[in-house]
């Protein structure tokens, strides 16, 4: 799994973060989101999928990868 | 449409531990309904959560309202001529860089990293709360002032004004007011804050406003419109929820001994509060820039959509058993904040401030109760915003 964050989308509301801050940061700058796990392991996809599914402005999505 | 309940919007809440019967007979009957509102005009009016969330989510549906279709539920909402409503009314491409410009601010981190500030207020209030006479009046000893100093303190807004704009605050948040005073509650604050803003670019300070001020990429007029939202949402909002959960939890006796068993539970708890309370029920106003199919109802290019947020909120479709305070379950879905773009700014301050707020409240006035009954408590019907007028207490 991978991570996408489009920053263009991104409203800085925070719900990643909030979901798993070992995921997701802001920037300090403008709140914009920071995937800090592009690729998060197997116990942390429940999390990813949640910050998507709770992302008001549909900045996140999850890419399918082969492993 | 045939079978369409006969409901005109705004609904009062005839209780605050439920959305009004209307909202349930509405999801059912017509999820989206074109309604008269109490202006004369109509709305289509959404009380399904999947309709509210691609509504508020999709860029078609715009937030200003200088348009000419923007829902107007009340008569008399009219504010001075020159009157900006900053962030809240600004579409793409605007908005975007607008809200960047000031979200690094509020973002979790930085939200989480006050709390020692705001326990210790919420530590001195109690302090004296406790130590004056019984009963008290939770919304002045705790809910109204702990928000404010809050906001007041990242704002840079003096504390010592603070009668002076909650009582103007409260002024335009009330749905009926007579005209001349809400746009009087208007001017005020924008004069206040005007000269506010002006003492600052002369003597900086380190504040947001000081902070906007310095990177220089906002204009006075629109740093006083700014001031003004995150003053207003930032107080009103936050103390209406302190004191009704306050209130719930005070009614639910095994809900509040969880939390304060296992403070682990508070955050889950406080995401349920909001979704169970949805105080904002009336704030989420769009209008249509295209035809659009919602829910399998066309609306046209032009039409006002009203999102009743309390009602997505009690929708089964989307919490099971949605009348149920149930601190246990997942309500982060919820539409108390909003969605799409404009969703809160300032939720994670609002979720700490709650949760900070209610764990002090329950270990250390662990006997808390009501000082009147129930069925004498006022709550706020007709405003935009909703919350108990004053919440006496005992202990």
């Amino acid at each position: 799994m991978r991570i996408v964050a489009d920053s263009s989308r991104c409203a800085g509301a925070g719900q990643c973060v909030l979901t798993d801050p070992a995921l997701f940061d802001q920037s300090e700058e403008d709140g914009i989101v920071i995937v800090l796990t592009p690729h998060p392991a197997a116990a942390q996809h429940d999390h990813a999928r949640q910050a998507v599914r709770l992302c008001p402005s549909g900045a996140l999505s999850l890419e399918k990868e082969a492993r | 449409m045939t079978g369409q309940p006969d409901v005109t919007i705004p609904v009062p809440r005839r209780c605050p531990f439920a959305p009004p019967p209307e909202y349930q007979q509405l999801r059912e009957q017509a999820p989206v309904a074109r309604l008269t509102m109490a202006s004369g005009r109509t709305a289509w009016v959404l009380t399904r959560h999947a309709d509210i969330r691609a509504v508020l989510a999709d860029p078609r549906f715009s937030s200003d309202r200088s348009h000419p279709g923007f829902p107007a539920p009340q008569q008399g909402q009219e504010l001075a001529s020159g009157f900006k409503f900053s962030l809240i009314s600004m579409d793409p491409p605007e908005h975007g860089p607008a809200r960047r410009g000031v979200a690094g601010e509020f973002t979790a981190r930085r939200m989480q990293a006050l709390q020692p500030q705001v326990q210790q207020l919420v530590h001195t209030h109690l302090d004296a709360m406790l130590a004056g006479p019984r009963p008290a009046d939770l919304v002045q000893a705790l809910a109204l002032p702990v928000p404010s100093l809050v906001i007041c303190g990242l704002l840079g807004v003096p504390y010592a004004d603070h009668e002076f704009f909650q009582t103007r605050s409260a002024v335009l948040l009330r749905g009926r007011v007579p005209v001349n005073d809400r746009i009087q509650a208007g001017v005020d604050l924008m004069t206040y804050l005007d000269e506010l803003v002006a003492r600052r670019e002369k003597d900086p300070t380190d504040d947001l406003i000081g902070r906007q001020l310095k990177a220089g990429t906002i204009e006075h007029g629109d740093l006083v419109s700014l001031a003004l939202l995150l003053l207003i949402a930032g107080h009103e909002t936050t103390a209406n929820m302190i004191s009704l959960s306050a209130l719930a939890l005070i009614e639910n006796p095994a809900a509040r001994r969880a939390i304060r068993d296992d403070p682990a539970r508070t955050p889950g708890a406080v995401e349920e509060l909001l979704r169970y309370f949805t105080i904002t029920d009336l704030t989420l106003f769009r209008v249509a820039l295209a035809d659009i199919e919602v829910g399998g109802q066309l609306i046209r290019a032009g039409e006002p959509v009203i999102s009743l947020s309390l009602a997505g909120n009690h929708d089964p479709e989307a919490f099971a058993d949605p009348g149920r305070l149930d601190i246990g379950r997942d309500a982060r879905p919820h539409l108390a904040f909003g969605f799409g773009p404009h969703q809160c700014l300032g939720q994670n301050l609002a979720r700490m401030e709650l949760q900070v707020v209610l764990d002090t409240l329950l270990r250390r006035v662990p006997d808390l109760n009501l000082a009147v009954r129930f069925e004498d408590l006022q709550f706020k019907d007709d405003a935009f915003v909703y919350g108990a007028r004053e919440l006496p207490v005992t202990w």
